[in-house]
């Protein structure tokens, strides 16, 4: 037997919508054996993970919590995959972020004074923090032609250490009995809450911004369009006269850029102090996200929410039916496997053939 | 320092450096026939997962080595079958596959946390393994380290003395022509990727049997990704991969050290020196090669359609 791919002249799009959605109920089937495997009943399962998350107030607005920086970093990542570019640091890079607006709120702890300057300080500090982080691979790609997928992922692992010193160390809250924490950030520098008394915060209002103006570069703008060209054929793009290297520089600045202002609304909006950890891996959820919402911001927002749901609905499957939480995350590598392999419904026919393989 | 110092130095360097080589040697191949499988950390760490939990059952380290292997070859089949035969983003695919790989190791390991087996036996030759400094260098390993040495001879005697080598290395060069040639390039790409997979496994299974003989979640830290790293220093040459491995080994050890000695520099700069040491290796490489053109297989991470 052997396994024929043959192109399709033209992508229908109503594939390329329903393959995302064919890829998810693979995975929540392939799912509900894995949870009769281990002793619960799948439909019991199915109503903790995707329906209780979504019957509440609270468990709404803990959806849209998450799915916020999801969204917002891929987004950004978007731009890197679709120009080919394989940007795997966000996590560092929301990492970094994170601090150094995290930074800006413990310097100005307690000044007095106007403070309405503050937040949107912060919220430049961390968003420059995570476009200078980027720009390391970024330019170590360009300049030496060093792989970025390895460069991005180790810078990483250093930014979490740094982080971690960081908030052990010289930003630790001296009077926090040595609670490896800062101080609790003061009101100015924390970003306001859409409803009285909830979790809701404005951090959200960012993650919608973003895909709305993403929608439109990519979809309205030179550089989108150059972007897609240098991804999808190189070669044209050079004819084309578009600098592989300003749109290298470019994808990464964004990415880096949404990562990090992603990184400082968490730390602003639902943390409101700096910990050694501030991300339970954001960055890498969102290289999920993004495929899982074909790189168009739409989408990405879109898939945020499913990813969401299933990790909020993966903390009460671990309260209520003892679950473990790696469910949950081998469920969405599982997901991003089977996107990936759908994905090729859209670009190819398959027919199999009889005889060897070749 | 005397003699027997220096060899118990260089054993913790060699032990430190076994995973990294059994690893990237692995990923070597595959590289070879030109797919880039990401994966590795995800396949290694299920081989720790799997393999530390199957050699508790079957209280055998064979067993569990092999288990190891086994888990690492199960995921590189998904990755063979997503991305050799569907043609499906590489890049991609890998990281899917660590994301996943990652949650099936912390599934299969929850039940094992906390428990520990005896480390594998090290190699004891009367006489030859009470040399004085070179004894227990030479003759008191633990099989895993033997293997990764004999792996390494082993794949460059394959790659460059075999006709299936050179069909191989053909693959990743210039998959078209060696199509046109009438020879099996998904199937030649395929069983590297499975090869890869076991190599990721079995190194995954060293540091949950022998190099740290119990089960922790995560437990790999980003070593496979070192060992993708490694594959790129080494200019996809089985001996450089090991002498590679060895200065990593070496600054893994000179870290333990240095943070045992509490040298007076933050615990986490040295933690952060294995990760900058492999952006530095990097970068110091490309520097040396600006003159030549790349070393890498032509034909990397390009995904292949037979057209007729």
């Amino acid at each position: 037997m052997r396994l024929d791919l043959v192109p399709r002249a033209r992508r229908s799009p109503l594939a390329e919508a329903l393959s995302p959605v064919l890829a998810f109920v693979t995975a929540v089937l392939i799912g509900g054996v894995a949870v009769s495997l281990l002793g619960v009943s799948p439909g019991a399962a199915f109503a903790v993970y995707f329906v209780t998350p979504l019957s509440e107030l609270w468990s709404l607005q803990e959806i849209a919590v998450k799915a916020a920086p999801l969204a917002l970093i891929a987004t950004g990542l978007a731009f890197c995959y679709r120009a080919n570019l394989w940007n795997i640091g966000a996590e560092g890079q929301f990492v970094v972020g994170g601090l150094a607006g995290g930074w800006v709120a413990v310097a100005t702890q307690g000044s007095a004074g106007s403070t309405a300057w503050i937040l949107p300080a912060m919220l430049l500090a961390g968003t420059l923090a995570g476009i200078a982080y980027a720009m390391i691979p970024a330019l170590l790609r360009v300049q030496l032609d060093v792989s970025e997928i390895l460069t991005s992922l180790m810078l990483v692992y250093v930014a979490e250490l740094l982080l971690d010193y960081m908030a052990r160390g010289p930003l630790r809250d001296p009077a926090a009995f040595n609670f490896p924490q800062s101080v609790a950030f003061d009101a100015a520098a924390r970003l306001p809450y859409l409803m009285e008394g909830e979790t809701l915060h404005a951090g959200v209002l960012l993650a919608l911004a973003a895909t709305v103006i993403a929608t439109l570069v990519l979809g309205r703008s030179l550089f989108g369009f150059a972007t897609r060209v240098v991804g999808e054929s190189p070669r044209a793009a050079r004819f084309a006269g578009f600098s592989e290297v300003r749109l290298t520089l470019a994808a990464f600045a964004i990415s880096g850029g949404a990562a990090g202002l992603a990184g400082v609304a968490e730390v602003a909006g639902r943390i409101g102090q700096l910990q050694p950890t501030i991300s339970p891996g954001y960055g890498f959820t969102a290289i999920i996200v993004a495929f899982l919402g074909r790189l168009s911001p739409l989408g990405i927002l879109a898939a945020a929410l499913v990813i969401a749901i299933t990790t909020i609905g993966g903390e009460a499957a671990q309260i209520d039916l003892r679950l473990p939480l790696d469910l949950t995350r081998a469920f969405q590598g599982l997901l991003l496997c089977l996107v990936l392999g759908a994905d090729v419904l859209t670009r190819f026919r398959i027919r199999l053939v009889s005889g060897a393989a070749r | 320092m005397s003699l027997d110092m220096i060899q118990m130095v260089l054993v913790t360097v060699l032990t430190a450096a076994t995973p990294l080589i059994i690893a990237a040697l692995g990923e070597l191949v595959v590289e070879r026939a030109g797919v880039l499988n990401l994966g590795v950390e995800g396949m290694m760490v299920c081989g720790a997962a799997l393999g530390f939990a199957a050699a508790v059952e079957t209280n055998s380290t064979l067993l569990g080595a092999l288990a190891g292997a086994g888990a690492g070859m199960g995921l590189a089949a998904v990755f063979g079958l997503l991305t050799v035969g569907l043609a499906a983003n590489q890049v991609a695919s890998g990281l899917a596959l660590t994301i996943l790989g990652l949650g099936l190791s912390g599934l299969v390991g929850a039940g094992y946390v906390g428990q520990k087996r005896e480390p594998a036996p090290h190699l004891y030759v009367p006489g030859l393994s009470d040399l004085p400094g070179i004894g227990r260098l030479f003759f008191g390993q633990d099989a895993f380290v033997y293997a990764g040495l004999g792996l390494a001879a082993g794949i460059a005697w394959f790659l460059w003395r075999t006709r299936a080598g050179l069909i191989l290395r053909a693959v990743g060069d210039d998959h078209a022509a060696t199509h046109a040639l009438g020879l099996p390039v998904r199937g030649v790409r395929f069983f590297a990727v499975l090869f890869g997979g076991a190599c990721a496994g079995l190194a995954g299974s060293y540091l949950s049997l022998a190099y740290t003989p119990f089960w922790a979640p995560a437990m790999t830290a980003g070593r496979g990704w070192i060992a993708l790293a490694l594959v790129v220093f080494a200019s996809w040459r089985p001996g450089r991969v090991v002498a590679g491995a060895t200065l990593f080994g070496g600054a893994t050890v000179l870290q333990l050290h240095a943070q045992a000695a509490s040298i007076g520099l933050p615990g986490q700069l040295l933690s952060a020196l294995p990760y900058v040491a492999t952006i530095l290796a990097l970068v110091l490489l490309s520097l040396g090669r600006r003159r030549g053109g790349s070393l890498a297989p032509a034909a990397l991470g390009r995904d292949f359609t037979p057209h007729r």
